[in-house]
């Protein structure tokens, strides 16, 4: 008698287990799903330029570890989330297909994989780097996973606010692996992350409120419902204009930095204010477009300070 | 009946076999880029220091 035939007369937790003993199905493309790329690609830009604007004296070759560590810190954390939200993500339209729900990877392959990930993502960033950024990688990780997935994300519409912060990180790690600490000017690009978090998930779980809904995850909208999350999308976005502008204002970048910020916020602005007012079709054409904007509304802010801080760079350099 | 017994285990489909080795190349590959990486950053951090040893 096959494997199979025996695994189909016996009961449901006893099946289940026999099917996490199948040979894994798992191709190298589904680990890197696990990982969540494009959200890394985000993380590493924006920890790049922390680590670039901390004009610290950073060698490259270092400089490329300490992103390098951060990206896997964040795939890890990807993974991780992925492993523990397996059976809400089998719920939800967008989420249906990843490896996990999809049943290309069994769960404890992905939480080996996270764990031995975020392991190695910060012993090694520790080690040739520097300690205070790798502590600062392993709370992320910690934030993501204990803080946001496990506790907050299924008891309060507030997930998304407090949870943001795990998000927010990234260019901070970046600015303590150049030099060894936290100034001020990370904490301000800190707060612009975590204040655009806010206005970027909830529009997008606007348009996505059955999904949360069927998955019994709190989002804003399912619990107080589409005007209040459009209230408070206006409110966060009203914050984020000044916090976005501030590392100017407090004199931290220059006219270029000044001038993307006003203009980027100023548009994101009137797109939240277009998802305050508009309904039916026209409200949620407007939540999907301010839900893209806000995704270069923060690749804009992050590359004029690129720019600003390597034309610095060189102009030192040269002199 | 099944040709296989079930002394044999469980035996793996040419597919689950292709997966498996494409999964040993990856390891093995991000295990060779790790510890040329711990190389490289020797060499940056200690440079020429590091054949500067006391016997």
């Amino acid at each position: 008698m096959s494997l199979v035939s025996e695994g189909a007369d016996l009961a449901g937790p006893v099946r289940a287990e026999v099917a996490r003993l199948e040979p894994s199905m798992a191709g190298v493309g589904d680990y890197l799903a696990l990982m969540k790329p494009r959200v890394m690609s985000l993380v590493v830009f924006t920890a790049l330029v922390g680590l670039v604007a901390a004009r610290g004296h950073v060698h490259p070759v270092i400089g490329f570890t300490a992103i390098l560590c951060i990206a896997v810190g964040a795939g890890a954390s990807a993974a991780l989330n992925m492993w523990y939200d397996a059976d809400i993500d089998a719920l939800m339209t967008r989420t249906a297909r990843r490896p996990i729900p999809a049943g290309r990877v069994q769960p404890g392959e992905a939480l080996a994989f996270g764990l031995t990930l975020a392991t190695g993502a910060v012993v090694v960033l520790g080690l040739l780097v520097n300690w205070v950024a790798a502590s600062l990688l392993a709370f992320t990780i910690f934030f993501y996973i204990v803080v946001y997935t496990m506790w907050l994300k299924r008891t309060t519409p507030q997930n998304i606010v407090i949870g943001g912060a795990a998000g927010a990180f990234p260019p901070m790690i970046g600015w303590a692996a150049a030099t060894g600490g936290i100034g001020i000017e990370a904490v301000l690009l800190f707060l612009v992350i975590f204040f655009w978090t806010p206005p970027h998930f909830w529009a997008l779980s606007l348009y996505r409120t059955d999904d949360y809904a069927k998955a019994g995850v709190p989002m804003l909208p399912v619990v107080a419902g589409a005007d209040e999350t459009r209230r408070q999308i206006l409110v966060y976005t009203l914050v984020l204009l000044p916090v976005g502008v501030s590392p100017w204002l407090l004199g931290h970048a220059g006219a270029v930095y000044a001038a993307v910020a006003i203009a980027a916020g100023s548009l994101m602005m009137a797109l939240a204010w277009r998802v305050r007012s508009a309904r039916g079709a026209a409200g949620e054409q407007a939540a999907k477009h301010l839900f893209a904007f806000s995704i270069l509304y923060l690749v804009l802010l992050f590359a004029a300070l690129l720019v600003e801080s390597l034309g610095g760079a060189l102009s030192r350099a040269a002199a | 009946m099944d040709e296989r017994s079930p002394e044999d285990g469980i035996v793996l489909t040419e597919e689950q076999k292709r997966r498996r080795r494409a999964r040993s190349i990856a390891i093995g590959l991000a295990l060779g880029a790790l510890a040329l990486l711990f190389y490289v950053v020797t060499i940056v951090k200690l440079g020429p220091g590091v054949l500067n040893r006391p016997l």
